[in-house]
C-alpha cells in the first residue's frame, strides 16, 4: 500500500514530518513489505492535518485519516496495513469530506494527490500533455485563441483578460522578452499561491512553458516570495526536473523552442505585487512603481516587452489547453469563467483552500463549504481582497463571488483571500489593522499614499484609543478619497477600502466608538471595562495575578476591580476559572 | 569577521566567505538582491562595513545598497539572536489574537518586536504573514537546526515552546 502524508507547510507546521518519520519507522523495524511512504501537498483541508491517505496496490484511495499525530501511527500500521480494515475512528469524518466533495479542481487537480519531488508523478497525471500539444500542433496565435476563448482572468488580483496581455507582449518585436509569475503573495491571509507552488510546481512551470510560447519568449523568472522557503525549494527540484527530461532548455521536446526558467527571491515588500515594481525589483532596485504607460508588455524586464502572470492564472493554463477553453469557460459566470480558489481563514470553522466555479453565492462557500462560524458565533463580515479589498457584511452574503458582482460591494475579489470575522471582531480594528499595514508598505512616492495613510491611521488609532472626535468620519471619508486619487499605483489607490467599507456597512460602530465610547465587539482594549459579577467565589486568583494591585477583596468573598487603577490587561478574564470577570 | 591572516593583529573586516559570491554576481546586472541576501545568510546582518566591501567589489554606490537593503524587509542592519522568532501578524492571524501571542513572547523574553534577548538567543521579528493562515495564530522559529513552524497558538503554548528552546540552548553550552 502506499502511503501518503500530506506535506505542505501546513501539514509539517501540525507534525507531518513526524507523522511520516514514524510509520517508516514502524514498517521498517516490523519487516513489512510492499508498503511506501510518500509525501504529497496540501489537499486544503488545513484545519485536519496532518493528513495521512492510503491507497491500496490498485492505486485507489482506501482511506483518508485526518490529525494523525504520531501516536495514532501504530494503530493504522496494526489494523490496517498489517490487519486490512481501516481504523474507523481517525477517517475523515463524512461532514469534513463535504468540504472537499462540494468544490470542483482545476488548479489544484494535483495538490495531495501527487508527490510534487517526483516530475514522474505529474506526467501520470497527464502532465507536460498541453506543452506537448502547444509545442507540437499549435501556433501561438491559436494558444492564445484558446485561452481567449476560456475567458480566464488574472487570479492575481485586479482579473485582466489573460490572452489580452499575452496577445500584446505577443505582438511587440523584439529579440528578447521576458515570461514572468509573480509569486509574491503579499496579500496576509491568502496563501493558494504557497499551497500550489509546494502542492504542484511542474503546473506552474508548464504554463510558464506555453505562455512563453505564446509571446514569443525565451526566459522566465518566478518572483517568489523568500517566506516561503519550502515553495522555493520545490521549484527548484521541479525545475532541475523537468530540465532533465527537456521540458526545459534548449529545443524543448525537439520543436525548436528554447526556454528556461530561473527563481528570483523577493525580499519583502508588498508593493512588489504591483507589476513595475516587481521588475524595478528584479532589476535590483527598490521596489518602487512608475507610471504606465509604456506597460510591460512594451516596456518591462531591461526595457524588453514583458508579461507577467500570477500562479494561479499559469496554473489554469495546462488544464485549459488539454480539455479546451469552452470546458474552462463552461463554468462560472457570464464575464467571470472558470473556477476561483479561496483561501479560507479567520473565525472560520473549517480553515483551508476551497476551490469553487465562480459565481457561488458567498454564503454557501462560508456556511457549506467553510462550516461556519467557530464555536457557532454570528457570522458578521468576509473581507475580500487583503488589504486593497474590503468589508462585505453579513446581509450581503448572497453576493455571488466573482469579479463584478464583489467589486460593487466595495471589496475586490484579489488573490481570493477570504478572512471570515464574527460578532467577537471590531471593525474599526480591523480598518486600522490594514491601514497600518498599507502604511508600512506603502513605497512612499507618492504623497497622498505616504501621508495621507498615515494620517488615517492617526485618526483610526485616536478612535480605537477612545478619542474619537466628532468629524473624525467625514474627515476619514475625505483623505480616502484624496489617498485614492492621489496615488499612482494600486496599492494606494486601494488602501483606503477597507477604511471606506467599514464606515459604509459599520458606520454605527465608528459612532458607538467616537461618541459611546464603547466597542460593540469588546475588542478594542481602551474602551473595556472589566467588572467582577456574582459568580465569584472569593478564590483570589484574579487579585493575586493583578500586574497593578486593582483587585481587592476578601477570601470567600465577591472581589471588586478599582476602575481607577485598572490597566485593562485582561489577566484577571484569564486566569479566573469561574467565568466571573465581564467585559463590556 | 575580522583580519585572519597569521600574525596580523588588525581589526580590517576579512570577508573571505562573501568573495565566491561577489565573484559569481557582481559581474550579472540587477544582482544586488541576490547579493544582500547571500551576504545575510552568511552573516545573518548586513553591517555598514560589508555594505562598503560590496560596494567596492560591485561599484554600486554605498547609499544605494543602503537605500535597497532599507526597502525590504527581509534585510538587516543589525545582528540577530540565535533564534529568530518570526511571529505572523496576518489578517487572519489579527483576528485570532496574535498580539496577546506577542504580549507572552514579551513576557517570557522581555523583548519588543525587533529586539534581540540579551542572551543572545532569541530576535523576535513581526511579519506580514507566513501564509499558514488556517492555524492562526502562527510563528516560526529560524535557528541553525532549520525551521520550525507553531500553530493554533495560545499565550501557554507560546511560553512552553520558548522554554523548551532556552533549555536547549542551555544544555548545549554545558
Amino acid at each position: 500500500m502506499r502511503i501518503l502524508v500530506g506535506q505542505g507547510s501546513c501539514g509539517i507546521a501540525t507534525g507531518a514530518k513526524k507523522t511520516a518519520a514514524e510509520f517508516e519507522q514502524q514498517i521498517a523495524t516490523l519487516g513489512l513489505k510492499g508498503h511506501v511512504v510518500d509525501k504529497t501537498g496540501c489537499v486544503g483541508v488545513c484545519f485536519l492535518e496532518p493528513i495521512v491517505d492510503v491507497y491500496g496496490d490498485d492505486g485507489i484511495l482506501s482511506a483518508r485519516y485526518v490529525r494523525i499525530q504520531p501516536e495514532k501511527v501504530t494503530d493504522i500500521v496494526q489494523k490496517h496495513l498489517i490487519g486490512g480494515e481501516p481504523v474507523e475512528s481517525y477517517l475523515i469524518s463524512p461532514e469534513d469530506d463535504a468540504f472537499l466533495k462540494k468544490q470542483v479542481k482545476i488548479v489544484l487537480r494535483n495538490c495531495g494527490i501527487i508527490n510534487p519531488e517526483h516530475i514522474e508523478e505529474y506526467i501520470a497525471a497527464g502532465g507536460y500533455e498541453a506543452t506537448r500539444k502547444v509545442l507540437t500542433a499549435m501556433t501561438p496565435e491559436e494558444v492564445i485563441e484558446e485561452v481567449k476563448v476560456s475567458g480566464l482572468r488574472g487570479r492575481g488580483g485586479a482579473g485582466f483578460p489573460t490572452w489580452f496581455k499575452w496577445d500584446a507582449a505577443r505582438k511587440n518585436e523584439s529579440d528578447i522578452k521576458y515570461m514572468c509569475c509573480n509569486a509574491d503573495e503579499g496579500d496576509p491571509g491568502a496563501f493558494m499561491d504557497r499551497s500550489v507552488l509546494e502542492g504542484d510546481p511542474h503546473a506552474v512551470l508548464e504554463g510558464m512553458i506555453i505562455g512563453g510560447y505564446a509571446i514569443g519568449a525565451a526566459e522566465g523568472v518566478i518572483y517568489v516570495r523568500a517566506e516561503y522557503p519550502l515553495a522555493i525549494a520545490r521549484l527548484e527540484i521541479a525545475m532541475k526536473q523537468a530540465r532533465e527530461k527537456n521540458f526545459l532548455g534548449k529545443n524543448i521536446m525537439g520543436s525548436g523552442f528554447d526556454f528556461d526558467i530561473r527563481i528570483k527571491a523577493g525580499a519583502g515588500a508588498f508593493v512588489c505585487g504591483e507589476e513595475t515594481a516587481l521588475i524595478a525589483s528584479l532589476e535590483g532596485e527598490r521596489g518602487m512603481p512608475r507610471l504606465k504607460p509604456p506597460f510591460p508588455a512594451q516596456k518591462g524586464f531591461w526595457q524588453k516587452p514583458t508579461n507577467i502572470n500570477n500562479v494561479e492564472t499559469f496554473a489554469n493554463v495546462p488544464w485549459i489547453i488539454v480539455n479546451g477553453g469552452e470546458a474552462f469557460a463552461a463554468y462560472g459566470t457570464e464575464k467571470s469563467k472558470g473556477t476561483k480558489v479561496f483561501a479560507l481563514a479567520g473565525k472560520i470553522k473549517k480553515g483551508g483552500l476551497v476551490e469553487v466555479p465562480m459565481g457561488l453565492p458567498l454564503r454557501d462557500v462560508i456556511f457549506e463549504i467553510g462550516g461556519g462560524m467557530k464555536n457557532d458565533r454570528k457570522f458578521k463580515a468576509v473581507q475580500m481582497g487583503g488589504p486593497s479589498g474590503g468589508c462585505i457584511p453579513e446581509e450581503l452574503g448572497d453576493t455571488p463571488v466573482d469579479y463584478e458582482s464583489i467589486t460593487k460591494t466595495g471589496a475586490i475579489v484579489g488573490s481570493g483571500g477570504m478572512i471570515v470575522m464574527d460578532e467577537t471582531t471590531c471593525m474599526v480594528d480591523m480598518a486600522r489593522y490594514f491601514l497600518d499595514f498599507t502604511r508600512k508598505e506603502s513605497c512612499g512616492k507618492c504623497t497622498y499614499c505616504r501621508v495621507g495613510t498615515k494620517r488615517m491611521l492617526e485618526i483610526l488609532e485616536r478612535i480605537t484609543r477612545g478619542e474619537g472626535k466628532d468629524g473624525d468620519i467625514e474627515l476619514l471619508t475625505e483623505l480616502a478619497e484624496k489617498v485614492k486619487d492621489g496615488s499612482m499605483c494600486g496599492l494606494g489607490q486601494t488602501a483606503p477600502n477597507p477604511v471606506l467599507t467599514t464606515i459604509r456597512y459599520f458606520r454605527n460602530e465608528y459612532e458607538d466608538h467616537i461618541y459611546r465610547k464603547k466597542c460593540t465587539a469588546h475588542s478594542c482594549k481602551a474602551l473595556l471595562t472589566f467588572t467582577i459579577t456574582d459568580a465569584c467565589v472569593g478564590c483570589t486568583l484574579c487579585a493575586k495575578k493583578c500586574p497593578v494591585g486593582a483587585i481587592s477583596g476578601k477570601i470567600k468573598e465577591r472581589h471588586l476591580i478599582d476602575q481607577s487603577k485598572c490597566i485593562k490587561c485582561g489577566k484577571c478574564e484569564e486566569v479566573c476559572k469561574f467565568s466571573a470577570i465581564l467585559r463590556d | 569577521m575580522t583580519c585572519k591572516k597569521d600574525g596580523c593583529g588588525c581589526n580590517a573586516p576579512d570577508f573571505a566567505e562573501l568573495s565566491p559570491v561577489l565573484e559569481k554576481y557582481a559581474g550579472i546586472p540587477g544582482s544586488l538582491i541576490t547579493i544582500l541576501q547571500k551576504t545575510q545568510d552568511i552573516y545573518g546582518y548586513l553591517s555598514m562595513d560589508v555594505i562598503h566591501f560590496i560596494s567596492e567589489k560591485t561599484g554600486i554606490k554605498p547609499a544605494k545598497i543602503y537605500g535597497v537593503a532599507t526597502f525590504y524587509t527581509q534585510f538587516r542592519l543589525k545582528p540577530i539572536g540565535k533564534n529568530l522568532i518570526m511571529l505572523c501578524k496576518g489578517t487572519a492571524c489579527h483576528v485570532n489574537g496574535a498580539d496577546a501571542i506577542e504580549e507572552a513572547v514579551m513576557e517570557e523574553l522581555s523583548i519588543k518586536d525587533g529586539e534581540t534577548t540579551e542572551d543572545g538567543l532569541f530576535t523576535l521579528n513581526n511579519v506580514a504573514c507566513l501564509g499558514c493562515c488556517s492555524l492562526a495564530p502562527v510563528m516560526m522559529i529560524k535557528s541553525a537546526d532549520g525551521d520550525e513552524t507553531f500553530g493554533n497558538l495560545t499565550k501557554e503554548s507560546v511560553k512552553l515552546a520558548l522554554r523548551e528552546i532556552k533549555k536547549r540552548g542551555s544544555e548545549v553550552n554545558r
